[in-house]
């Protein structure tokens, strides 16, 4: 194997989406639980929208029931976090740590930033920068590349659903 | 805006599945990590990584002095959530019709 000149590794990951709809909406879908109920996950986020605030995602009844049929139940609460920024409808910064399962929830506090930025022709873009240092478990799962595990597909499945959701009126089937 | 027609154009063209490759092993390279790996010139590397951008294929961040690239899978993942898995859940359930046809007749 051949060394490159290499800058620090990053754990890093960055995914975008354009989606047909407003800031203010994306905003909403993003911060709602109303609106993340319906696609990805189907949690429950609560966001207290100011610096320092809490930042909590629940499991849905249905998630539970399904987790504990396959034999990994899950707390109520599965994400916890603070919102670092949160500059309505254009960008919110916050810690994540996932507490669905104990080794996961030992990798601590992750940063999240979601930005969105308007386009031409009603497009809007919708960029989530995940900060994983530290936490090799959950990259794996938010990446999707547990998805064949029962994992879920992670960040480009819930942004692949969020657009069919704001777009369609309906996220996407199956 | 992003297009199929960009991403499969992206995607048809060895060098730059090589660059999402490397991309995919590890994320948030530089220009010049990603070079160093090619035989091509700079400018070509440049040019690649032009097109797969265009698609969306790849962004790009800032962190500190150097610009990052990194792999956003969200494009493929559309194109799968539109193409692909509409073509296999027709073959999965054709089968399945195929084989209580043959249930039936049995």
């Amino acid at each position: 194997m051949t060394m490159t000149t290499s800058t620090q590794l990053t754990t890093t990951q960055v995914y975008r989406v354009y989606i047909r709809a407003t800031p203010e909406a994306i905003w909403e879908a993003i911060t709602k639980p109303e609106w993340t109920a319906r696609y990805g996950y189907g949690g429950l986020v609560d966001y207290d929208l100011r610096p320092g605030g809490a930042y909590v995602g629940r499991a849905s009844e249905e998630f539970k029931a399904a987790a504990a049929a396959g034999g990994n139940p899950v707390p109520d609460i599965v994400i916890d976090g603070e919102v670092l920024e949160a500059d309505p409808p254009r960008r919110l910064v916050t810690t994540f740590r996932m507490l669905m399962d104990p080794d996961i929830a030992a990798e601590g506090f992750t940063r999240v930033t979601h930005e969105i930025v308007p386009g031409a022709g009603g497009v809007t873009a919708l960029t989530v920068v995940h900060e994983l240092d530290g936490a090799p478990r959950l990259a794996a799962i938010i990446s999707g590349s547990l998805e064949s595990e029962g994992a879920g597909g992670g960040y480009p499945w819930i942004l692949s659903d969020l657009k069919s959701l704001l777009e369609t009126g309906a996220p996407m089937a199956g | 805006m992003i297009d199929d027609d960009r991403v499969f154009k992206a995607l048809a063209d060895p060098t730059r599945r090589f660059l999402l490759d490397r991309l995919f092993a590890r994320d948030g390279r530089t220009l010049s990590e990603l070079e160093s790996e090619l035989e091509m010139t700079r400018f070509g590397v440049m040019k690649h990584l032009r097109v797969l951008a265009d698609a969306d294929l790849v962004v790009t961040r800032r962190s500190g002095r150097e610009k990052l690239h990194f792999l956003n899978p969200v494009p493929i993942r559309l194109i799968y959530d539109r193409w692909i898995d509409k073509y296999t859940e027709r073959q999965v359930s054709a089968l399945a019709d195929l084989k209580s046809e043959l249930e039936k007749q049995a």
